[in-house]
């Protein structure tokens, strides 16, 4: 019941995740934060079961400020792709594996934006847009009809806002450009009240 | 244990958590090893098959603590049930771990006692080594790095740690106040203002969703409290018997336990 969706526009990337951390039936939390800073200028966005996700997020997020220490330049999104990717491999044949979904959204100062989705098979593709969860079935075609690359935010937030079903009930936004990582106003859908 | 250090005993074969000194560093050890085979004397290993139990084990409790204006307020059922009948109707859900911090347990009865003793000892040995309390959120993240290597084995543990955080100089950085945090055996930490746990706790959040705020006065937090776990015990067949509500403040902590046959209104 967790969603993720990233948007890739001509030099920012559009990210949202719900705010539901729920055991079963209860709703323990309507604020949670499911994204992770992983530096300046990248974000890792995490769901999946219970314990994996801030488990593996903040290793990933831990490492990946331990490497801008040790060498004094942060890594690019790309290359945060890849070293998580590894990692998920890395455990998928292990007796513990990772059961998480991942987006790494970032900016990169020389290649521009980028968003990668990775999946708890530890796939890793660089795409345009990208979801997790159930809604992913749902807005994955919306994008698919309505996408033009260069696309401006206002459009996509716009998009976003129309198009957010389920039973969710906010959904935090934020979005990465060369200015670094900005949060924008949470969505919350009418219906919940 | 603290004396075992000074004794230098076990040092031959007990690994890093001899030597341990900050949680960053045994959530490292742990990601090292993320299966997880801690065999030393002083933490229980992991064994890669588990035994068999010797009847089912049931969890059944009611538990739940909140924030408010006047601290924290933290209040369980002492109903010890197993497998169908109650193993003991005097339970103690509630246990301090240390002077600023308490913990309500659920799960298996044993494991958490075991897993709170753990955590009081680790907790005491940071302020011995470092001079200074751990805040709650460390100490929730502490038991949770801890119980990650048993994740996926029979352990079951959900306790929420209550606590108030920096009355001394030294950890104004943490935050001041009082603080909630929920930790799972199955990964699960999250901070909050309410949380109610074990399998009472839908009726329980039921009655909280419609009580608490921040204004409460501490009669009126007790009172909700002891209603939610009431009214939980009532529906609930492996809740019941008496309620224990503890109160945390500024330095002091106050235990009442009383009855959960007529709720005062």
């Amino acid at each position: 019941m967790e969603y993720l969706i990233g948007i890739q526009g001509p030099d920012f990337v559009l990210v949202a995740a719900d705010n539901v951390a729920a055991s079963s039936i209860i709703q323990m939390k309507h604020d949670y934060d499911k994204m992770f800073k992983l530096s300046e200028k990248i974000l890792l966005l995490c769901v999946g079961e219970a314990g994996d996700t801030v488990q593996f997020a903040e290793y990933i997020q831990k490492n990946v400020q331990l490497y801008k220490m040790r060498n004094g330049y942060e890594l690019s999104p790309s290359a945060a792709a890849n070293f998580t990717r590894k990692n998920l491999a890395d455990y998928l044949r292990s007796r513990t594996p990772y059961h998480v979904n991942l987006l790494l959204a970032g900016y990169d100062d020389a290649d521009g934006p980028g968003l990668f989705y990775m999946d708890h098979l530890s796939s890793l593709a660089k795409a345009p847009f990208a979801a997790h969860g159930y809604g992913a079935y749902l807005t994955l075609s919306i994008l698919d009809r309505y996408y033009k690359p260069g696309t401006n935010t206002t459009v996509l937030q716009i998009l976003l806002t129309l198009r957010f079903i389920l039973n969710l009930p906010s959904f935090s936004v934020r979005v990465i450009d060369k200015n670094g990582i900005q949060e924008l106003q949470k969505v919350t859908v009418g219906a919940a009240k | 244990m603290a004396l075992q250090d000074l004794c230098k005993y076990g040092y031959a074969f007990s690994g890093h958590f001899g030597q341990v000194s900050t949680s960053a560093q045994i959530s490292s050890d742990l990601f090292s090893t993320h299966s997880g085979d801690l065999s030393t004397p002083s933490l229980p290993s992991v064994s890669s098959q588990p035994v068999p139990l010797p009847f089912p084990l049931s969890h059944g409790t009611t538990t739940l603590a909140f924030i408010f204006q006047g601290g924290v307020l933290a209040a369980a059922d002492t109903r010890s049930s197993c497998s169908g009948l109650v193993a003991c109707p005097a339970a103690q859900k509630i246990l301090p771990i240390h002077s600023h911090l308490v913990g309500t347990t659920s799960g298996t009865s044993a494991d958490c006692a075991l897993w709170k003793r753990i955590l009081a000892r680790e907790l005491r040995l940071y302020q011995l080594r470092h001079g200074r309390r751990l805040s709650t959120r460390g100490a929730a993240k502490l038991l949770s790095h801890m119980l990650h290597p048993f994740k996926g084995t029979e352990l079951c543990v959900a306790a929420t740690l209550c606590g108030w955080d920096g009355e001394d100089a030294k950890s104004q950085e943490s935050g001041f106040g009082p603080c909630l945090f929920y930790v799972c055996s199955d990964g699960t930490r999250l901070q909050g203002t309410l949380f109610s746990v074990g399998s009472g706790s839908p009726y329980a959040y039921s009655i909280l969703d419609q009580g608490v705020e921040w204004g409460l006065t501490v009669e009126e937090a007790t009172a909700i409290g002891r209603e939610a776990v009431y009214r939980a015990t009532h529906r609930d067949a492996y809740s019941g018997n008496c309620v224990d509500v503890y109160h945390g403040l500024f330095s002091r902590r106050s235990l009442r336990r009383c009855l959960s046959l007529q709720p005062r209104s």
